[in-house]
């Protein structure tokens, strides 16, 4: 009897002991992001104001801003999504839905997950040498978006496919029973089933592209500019303009790894400032990712 | 209740072949020998394969026109692997490959030929499955999903929705909320409403593959009360491991063993005198 209280109590202290240690490494991660965000907003947070975010970049520390990186991101990102969201979800669908499963797909898999992996200095090789020379469309917002859009992809098929797996096969049988084609049953039952999955998947990856650097510097993104990409929206017919795509650009990161480069400290205020701006979108877009998630939970039990 | 079955040609859009569905019941089917009704499918020398492995050996058997046939037999039999052959599911995985013949009457269509569109038959041909699996959407789009597909729109729509969840037993129940998620029914309502979806287009046969394992006494008893109402109006082959429900809801009885069609009959010669030795073991318990 006293054998099993010892017992019992040396495996509570044991519980005990890694409940404290889970405890300390979950709170690694969250003091480094406060301190890192402290650590910003300390030394930028006078530096934020609107002139801030209406002003191009100057030689002169108190004069620079961020809005030429802020539509340079905004537009990138807006090429990115257009391409790498539809071409990723419907490549997941063939893949998951339509193809057939023989050593050909396999390979097509196991590409798809390397490329996952794959440093994305690498793409930026690859889209110099292809998109910027090769297609011809230089250092501009498209080749960005187009790169940028190579490198989540993956991302955006695994996280599609991950959504659609957790459909179960009695639903995929069900809408078939009853008459459905391969697409009717995508488009009526997986889709809308899986939509808060993609989404997810989909945040997440724009968010890991939002601060991309190094592809964006390989395929030579300028780190100071003084102007803005033609509006894309015209005041004469035809009204909608496509040149910006062909337009010159920088990025919010590459913006503000210029201000770090600089030897005047006054210049790393600017930088803690877009570095805060920068960390705000991501976690934006990570917190929607996680509502997204958590409502899809909720919303749905197999 | 029988009324809802009777629901005007009009509403329902019922062409000519199809009356039988909604027409009145006439025939008392207590009385219906099986063996005097038309037949309504014909399974002749049907084998199948998964991959190399051979699951139906030679099986050969008729479906009545308006009967309930019970497939019965110990689990691994190939019961519901034969069931799948009638709507052509085996078709949605790849290395299935069926032998022989299941001719579809009235117009003597071969469905497990590979030239015949499993669209079709699937279109023809309504299931259930074991685990009740509606959609996750509301009780009303259930419904109508099947009847979208095949066009149907607007006030017929709604028409032919309540007609079938009426059929199916559920009307009452989901009436006032027909647009709350399907996934917050019972178990059983769940099951009703599965068979609401496939009712809603009027099969010509209706397949069902133990439709209430999952459910408990009283849910199957209001299952196999409908089961007796669409008898006669509708033929339907049920797969079941309950030798009372066998004996309680189907008309005709195929035993099946290893993958072979052991004996088919009238539901009461297959449980008080079966002409071979393994049915009887089979259906006194005995082994299974
Ligand atoms: N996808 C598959 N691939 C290979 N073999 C299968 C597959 N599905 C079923 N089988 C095999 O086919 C045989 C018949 O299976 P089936 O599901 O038709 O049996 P059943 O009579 O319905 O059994 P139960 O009463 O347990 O549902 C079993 O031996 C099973 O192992
Ligand atoms: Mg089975």
């Amino acid at each position: 009897m006293e054998n099993m209280r010892q017992a019992i109590a040396r495996r509570r202290r044991v519980d005990l002991i890694f409940h404290v240690l889970g405890a300390i490494c979950t709170s690694v991660g969250i003091v480094t992001i406060a301190l890192l965000l402290g650590f910003l907003i300390v030394k930028g947070a006078n530096r934020i104001s609107w002139e801030f975010f209406s002003s191009y970049p100057s030689r002169f520390p108190h004069k620079s801003g961020i809005l030429p990186a802020l539509v340079g991101s905004g537009l990138v990102m807006f090429v990115t999504s257009l391409l790498a969201i539809p071409i990723g979800i419907a490549a997941a669908i063939f893949l998951d839905e339509y193809a057939p499963r023989n050593w050909f797909s396999s390979l097509i898999e196991l590409n798809i997950t390397n490329l996952a992996g794959v440093p994305s200095i690498i793409y930026g090789l690859m889209a110099l040498g292809v998109v910027v020379y090769w297609m011809g469309l230089g250092r501009s917002i498209a080749a960005a978006g187009i790169t940028l859009a190579l490198l989540i992809l993956p991302i955006v098929i695994t996280a599609t496919r991950e959504a659609l797996r957790s459909i179960p096969r009695e639903i995929r049988e069900a809408a078939m029973a009853q008459g459905a084609t391969r697409w009717q049953m995508v488009r009526h039952h997986l889709l809308p089933y899986s939509l808060s999955g993609i989404a997810t998947g989909v945040i997440i990856a724009l968010s890991r592209a939002i601060g991309e650097t190094a592809p964006l510097i390989t395929i030579g993104a300028l780190s100071f500019i003084a102007f803005l990409p033609p509006a894309p929206i015209q005041s004469q017919p035809p009204f909608l303009s496509f040149e910006w795509l062909s337009s010159p650009f920088t990025v919010l990161p590459i913006q503000v790894f210029n201000w770090v480069s600089r030897p005047q400290p006054a210049f790393h205020e600017v930088a803690a400032a877009a570095a805060v701006v920068l960390i705000v979108f991501t976690l934006l877009l990570n917190s929607t990712a996680m509502i997204l998630r958590k409502r899809a939970r909720s919303r749905i039990s197999w | 209740m029988n009324a809802a079955l009777l629901a005007p040609k009009a509403i329902l859009g019922i062409k000519e072949d199809r009356q039988e569905l909604s027409a009145p019941a006439v025939i008392d089917t207590s009385l219906v020998h099986p063996i005097a009704q038309p037949t309504k499918a014909h399974v002749r020398h049907l084998d199948f394969w998964y991959g190399t492995h051979q699951i139906l050996h030679d099986v050969s058997l008729e479906i009545k026109e308006h009967c309930v046939t019970a497939l019965i037999g110990p689990s691994g039999c190939g019961k519901t692997t034969l069931l799948r052959c009638f709507n052509r599911m085996h078709d949605l995985y790849p290395g299935n490959c069926y032998g022989g013949e299941i001719i579809l009457n009235p117009d003597g269509l071969n469905i497990v030929c590979p030239t015949t569109d499993p669209l079709e038959m699937r279109m023809r041909i309504g299931m259930v499955f074991q685990k009740p699996n509606p959609y996750p959407k509301s009780i009303f789009e259930n419904v109508a999903f099947g009847l979208r597909l095949r066009g149907v729109k607007g006030s017929e729509l709604r028409d032919r929705v309540e007609w079938a969840l009426q059929s199916a037993a559920l009307w009452e129940e989901t009436k006032d909320r027909l647009n709350e998620n399907a996934l917050s029914l019972s178990g059983g309502q769940q099951q009703r409403l599965c068979i609401a979806r496939a009712l809603a287009t009027l099969p010509e046969i209706l397949l069902l593959d133990e439709p209430t394992s999952a459910l408990d006494p009283i849910a199957t008893a209001r299952i196999e009360e409908l089961i007796d109402e669409l008898r006669g109006r509708l033929t339907i082959i049920i797969v079941t491991h309950n030798m009372a429900q066998a004996q309680r809801v189907a008309d005709v009885t195929a035993f099946m063993y290893l993958g072979r069609l052991v004996e088919i009959g009238p539901t009461k010669q297959i449980f008080e005198n079966a002409a071979q030795e393994l049915t009887r073991e089979y259906v006194q318990g005995r082994f299974g």
